[in-house]
């Protein structure tokens, strides 16, 4: 009895459509990729359970870094005309066109608003955060954060634009800086707002993560 | 590649010199390139932090000075923390003694037995949590003890500045702290 002769098949397989996956996929996460835009205030935010995510339009925020420095920056440029020229009718910036053009490109501002010229003088992708001496807001007498924040609401009143103000302080900012800046949201009757942090899971066995267990939403938690 | 015809010039249908064309395979070994694009994705995925900024929401109460307007809070339910240097936590119960008797201390770490022995213990409408930051205080612990406020399930509590009695107890106790380390 002769044995069936066995084809003898290549082992090799066809490699082309795994590599097609392969290559799509690398380019589906590359273009996908959001570039976060470089970072030149250094903060370094604490964490907490909120899973709520920052919001990313019409955005202001007010920076605090560890030796309580105050930094402003805003994204739409409307809005930022508009309170050009509100500090300038209002906070005599002096500021002039060729200013207030620099002044919509700028990423974020950390002078006290005399100094406003000159800083707008230098260069956007020169410019160093901690070069600047942010903006006063040390104590009560010369907040010049509630000028801003005035500017700031009036500039989304006039351009119809929502405000969402979020705050981002550093770990090791004292408290009496959050407070200040605390101070000149409330002056400016802006009572709501959101504070950047990382993000961290809740532990467990405590009351919210019972809760979140039993199904129960977390938005009732205000 | 480098061979020498050796059939000679044997007179096929071709002349001699003509090399056999060989019929070579246009596929090729995709294998490595497959690696490298497995290779790239997992850096990608590897490097990329999943920095997504979440944001917790804070509403602040309008400042008055209309008695009628401020929010009650009944003393039994009260339980008010001091944030002092070095994550440490201060605490007492309703209002604070003359003599400071019920002034305890805890750390970040702790406090939330103490919250929720608190929490345990009042009627739900009652609690009310007061939050004193003091100036030594770092914004991580404000942030720290309004999430603890979340994880707490606590519905309402309140952001409040320090009083002169307090900021100096908390400086005190502070004091003492470091010493006795």
């Amino acid at each position: 009895m002769s044995r069936p002769k066995i084809a003898r098949k290549s082992t090799s397989v066809d490699m082309t459509a795994m590599c097609d996956v392969a290559f799509l996929l690398l380019a589906f996460f590359i273009l996908t990729t959001k570039f976060k835009a470089a970072e030149n205030i250094t903060v370094e935010t604490p964490s907490s359970v909120s899973s709520k995510v920052a919001p990313e339009k019409d955005v202001t925020l007010v920076s605090v870094t560890k030796d309580g420095k105050v930094y402003i920056s805003m994204d739409n440029e409307k809005v930022k005309e508009a309170v050009a020229n509100d500090l300038n009718a209002n906070n005599g910036a002096g500021l002039s066109p060729a200013d207030i053009a620099a002044f919509k490109k700028a990423n974020f501002f950390g002078t006290p608003i005399s100094q406003l010229k000159s800083a707008l003088q230098i260069p956007t992708d020169k410019l160093k955060a901690d070069a600047l001496p942010g903006i006063p807001a040390q104590d009560t007498a010369h907040n010049e954060m509630v000028p801003w924040m005035r500017a700031i609401v009036a500039a989304h009143a006039s351009t119809g634009t929502k405000l969402n103000l979020l705050f981002k302080g550093d770990n090791l900012a004292k408290y009496p800086a959050f407070k200040n800046v605390i101070t000149s949201f409330k002056k400016n009757d802006q009572f709501k707002f959101s504070m950047v942090t990382a993000s961290e899971g809740i532990p467990e066995g405590t009351d919210l993560w019972r809760k979140i267990m039993s199904g129960q939403s977390t938005e009732s938690t205000e | 590649m480098a061979e020498m015809d050796t059939s000679g010039g044997g007179g096929h249908k071709k002349g001699p010199g003509v090399k056999k064309a060989k019929k070579s395979s246009t596929r090729v070994d995709l294998t490595p390139m497959v690696d490298l694009g497995f290779l790239l994705i997992t850096f990608f995925i590897f490097t990329t932090t999943m920095s997504q900024a979440t944001a917790m929401k804070l509403f602040l109460p309008k400042d008055t000075d209309k008695p009628e307007e401020q929010n009650k809070a009944k003393e039994s339910g009260a339980l008010t923390l001091l944030l002092g240097k070095n994550h440490n936590v201060y605490y007492y119960e309703g209002t604070l003694d003359p003599s400071a008797s019920n002034f305890k201390s805890s750390t970040m770490k702790q406090i939330r037995n103490e919250i929720l022995t608190k929490k345990r213990s009042t009627n739900k409408d009652d609690l009310v949590i007061v939050i004193k930051p003091g100036s030594e205080s770092t914004y991580k612990d404000v942030v720290d003890i309004l999430d603890e406020m979340t994880i707490n399930d606590i519905s309402r509590y309140a952001l409040v500045d320090i009083s002169d009695v307090e900021g100096q107890l908390v400086s005190m106790s502070d004091a003492n702290g470091a010493a006795g380390k």
